[in-house]
Formats: structure tokens, sequence, C-alpha cells
């Protein structure tokens, strides 16, 4: 049984059949509207998030698929103080794949521990977040037609913020990447990122000033630093409003650099970027519900012929 | 030269990093076993300059040698039986490393899961640097509570 906890889960080319699967959907949604009739998709959200959640949810539901679930540990046997294990055993007798999202690390790799349905890894705490990630580089795949030989900056919680980690392990497997990445001190990308692109030989370089590196970047990805993440207000206060891209620093930028952003967004992007060409965070958003559709038919391993009918599926949970 | 009683049947660990004798004595949870348990701390060694010695009266099959090759790779391991060296063996780092050691990263989940395995990987052969299988946490040598 398949599970995505990270993008390296799954190996380069079946990416690119996923991704494949997710420009076939945008070009011909019909097609898939009963891919997934009578299938249930339960939602396991132990922390909130809007946009992940809705955008599963509409996944399945755009495939004639249902879903249930919570999206607050307050409103779950949680709240009783139930593992993550035992939540999970119980939900695979009602649901036919899950999705969760946990404040803690490492929350989604217990949760297939116990699994009989596949487990998608909707963030775990500040570790990863791989349909985050793979709707970044389906974004970036559709906007630059391509994957590899690019140069790409992550810019602002580059320690705590996990779509960069995801990001970045994944990019790093295609050809030709470069990384550079801009944050404060407090919020350097971590040792085990740097050890990793050090083993593979990918060059990267770090830097504090955005406006010094925009021009050489072809694909800019900014974060929010997130509250959350940190014990100390103080700190948050201090390095909130660290990075603000405007349209003064975009104009240092190449014509063809585009910006994408997991959103939500505060200060980090000033509205005034928004109509720039370039500003490609919303339309990730979009590209986010095509690829989780198409993960979802890979986990259950659904197939569709062109009249829409389903010519295969997987083999379904596993026995009790 | 200092002399300890043979062993008639078990184990002995030979070349371990001065100091590090005890730490293989709380992992491998010597204090439960009920046989004789030897331990020689800062012998005197032409290679080492000082090592420790362990020698463990028991069937060599109930030692976890991933244990010892963790804590110290470059240590001995020689096999008694009947009072005679019947195996030298070489150990390496192991791949993984279950229920030796736990996470001390307060955001990884396995800091409030019940019954969950605490599961290290070899991410860096080179360095020794081991990092945690859920959270991928670099694992740092800890004070042990004796």
């Amino acid at each position: 049984m398949r599970h995505i906890l990270t993008p390296l889960d799954f190996s380069v080319s079946e990416l690119d059949q996923i991704f494949d699967t997710a420009a076939d959907i945008e070009a011909n949604p019909k097609k898939y509207a009963n891919a997934c009739r009578g299938k249930k998709l339960a939602t396991l959200f132990y922390e909130p998030s809007t946009r992940t959640r809705l955008s599963t949810e509409t996944a399945m539901l755009n495939m004639g698929g249902s879903t249930m679930g919570f999206s607050d540990a307050n409103s779950s046997s949680v709240s009783k103080g139930e593992s993550i294990a035992d939540t999970i055993r119980t939900v695979s007798c009602f649901a036919d794949i899950a999705a969760i999202r946990h404040p803690k690390e490492g929350a989604a790799m217990v949760a297939k521990q116990a699994s009989r349905i596949p487990i998608i890894n909707c963030g775990d705490g500040g570790h990863q977040h791989p349909t985050q990630t793979l709707t970044d580089l389906l974004t970036i795949r559709s906007l630059k037609k391509r994957l590899n030989n690019m140069t790409i900056g992550l810019c602002g919680d580059l320690k705590f913020g996990r779509t960069v980690h995801s990001l970045i392990a994944a990019m790093s497997r295609y050809q030709g990447i470069r990384f550079i990445f801009i944050s404060p001190n407090e919020l350097r990308i971590p040792d085990y990122v740097t050890d990793m692109l050090d083993e593979k030989g990918i060059p990267y370089q770090e830097n504090v000033r955005l406006d010094d590196v925009i021009g050489r970047l072809d694909i800019l990805y900014m974060t929010r630093v997130q509250r959350e993440r940190f014990f100390n207000e103080e700190d948050y206060v201090r390095l909130k409003d660290f990075y603000v891209l405007t349209k003064k620093t975009m104009r240092r930028a190449k014509n063809d650099m585009f910006v994408l952003h997991p959103l939500p967004r505060v200060n980090e992007i000033s509205v005034e970027v928004d109509n720039d060409p370039r500003a490609a965070y919303f339309r990730q958003v979009q590209y986010g519900v095509y690829v989780r559709m198409a993960l979802i038919l890979t986990l259950l391993g659904i197939k569709v012929n062109d009249d829409g009918e389903v010519i295969e599926e997987g083999p379904g949970k596993l026995p009790l | 030269m200092l002399n300890v009683g043979k062993i008639e049947n078990g184990i002995v660990l030979d070349h371990i990093q001065a100091g590090k004798s005890m730490l293989i004595y709380h992992y491998l949870e010597l204090n439960k076993l009920d046989c004789t348990v030897a331990i020689i701390k800062n012998a005197r060694s032409n290679a080492m300059g000082k090592k420790d010695i362990l020698k463990i009266e028991t069937d060599a099959h109930s030692i976890d040698l991933d244990v010892i090759a963790f804590i110290d790779p470059d240590v001995t391991v020689n096999i008694i039986k009947g009072g005679e060296l019947v195996e030298k063996k070489r150990i390496s780092l192991p791949k993984e490393v279950k229920n030796v050691i736990k996470c001390a990263n307060p955001r990884c989940i396995t800091s409030i899961e019940q019954g969950v395995q605490h599961m290290f990987y070899l991410a860096d052969s080179r360095r020794n640097i081991y990092r945690c299988r859920y959270c991928d946490e670099k694992y740092t040598e800890q004070e042990i509570e004796w």
C-alpha cells in the first residue's frame, strides 16, 4: 500500500506520471467527475488549516467521492487523549483514504504504521508537507515548462518552514538546480537540509538580503513567518516583517521569474505585487487541487478511460 | 598487566574507547542480567593508550551487536566458548537503531505518542550521524541518569 509522507516517497518518474495526470485533469475535468464515486476521504486535522483541508476535500468531491473528519483536535476523540495510532486504526474502518495534519513532527509516520488505508501527510509540525510540495512542483512545471536547470530562491522562515524543507528535498532530485536561501540568521535553513545538499553536491548559498540576489532567480518562493512555531512572542514580533516583497524589489527580478507562496500571506508580499503577471501564488492554489486529485487517484490505484469510466482500481484496504 | 578472571562462555568486548564501557553497559541493559559482568576501565593499550574492556558471561546471541556498533564501531567482539576464543567479529555502524535511544526534539511525535518504536537511521556514515526516523532530528549523545 502506498502512502505519501514526504515527496521522496515517489520517484521522479512516478511524480512525472502524477503531474501528467494533473495536467489531464486540468484539461479534461469532466473525465474525472466520477472517478472516486463511493470512496470516502477522512481528513484528520489536529491543527487548523483552511486551505490544505479544503483543497484536499475539494479534490475528493471533484471526483464524486465524499469526505468526513475533524478540523480541530478539540472536536475529536483526541481531546479525550486518544493516540494517533488508535485514531487511525478506527478511521481505517470507515474511510478509504486519510489525510492527516498534526503539530508534531513525524505524526504521519505513526499514522502510517497503524493504518490499513493510504495516508496523505498534510503537514507534520515543522517537518514535511508533501502535498504542498507536489503543488509547488506542478506549478513550476506548468509555468516554466521544466523542473531542471534553474535557480530557486527561498525567502523568509527557512528554519520552521516545512514547505521549504519538502520543496528543497524534492527539487534536489532534478538536474542543474541551484538554491539561494534568504533568511535572517535566526531562521536559517536547518543543518539536516544543508547536509543533504552537501552530500549530493548541489550548490547553494545563504543570504540575508533579498534585493542582492533576486535578479539571479528563476523562482522566488516566499514564506510567512509563522507565529505558532515560536515559543517566544518577542522573537516573532521582531522577525515577522523582516521581508516584504514590493513592486520596487520586483523591478530587479527577471521577466520570467515567478513568485510562489504556500499562502496564507500576511505582510511578506505587498498586495501591489498581486497584479504583476509574475505573481503566481493564486494559480498555485488551483494547481494544488489538480495535484491532490491526481495523488488520490494514484494512492487508490484508480485509472479512468477517456469516457470517464473506472477501468482499474487498487486492492483496497489491508485486512484487519 | 591487569588480570581479570577468564570467562568460560560469553563475549569479550575489547578496544572500547576509554570511558564508553559504561555507556555500552547502560544501553545493553547489563544491569538486568544475572550473569558475571566485568567492567575494566582505562586499561593500558599499546594501540589506544587507554581502553575499556567488557566481559559478559552470557549467550553471545543475546547481545545486540548493533547497539555496541552504534556506541563505538571500533570495538572488537570476541566470542568465547569453553574458555577459548572461537570467533573475532568486526562490527560496523548499523543502518538503523531501534528502541535504544530516544529523540530529544520536543516537537517530535515520539515525545507524546505512547507505544511507538524509537527508530534512528544512519544519515551520514562518515560522521556517524544518526537521525530520528520520525522528525529527522540529529541524535546527540546525552548525559545518562544512572
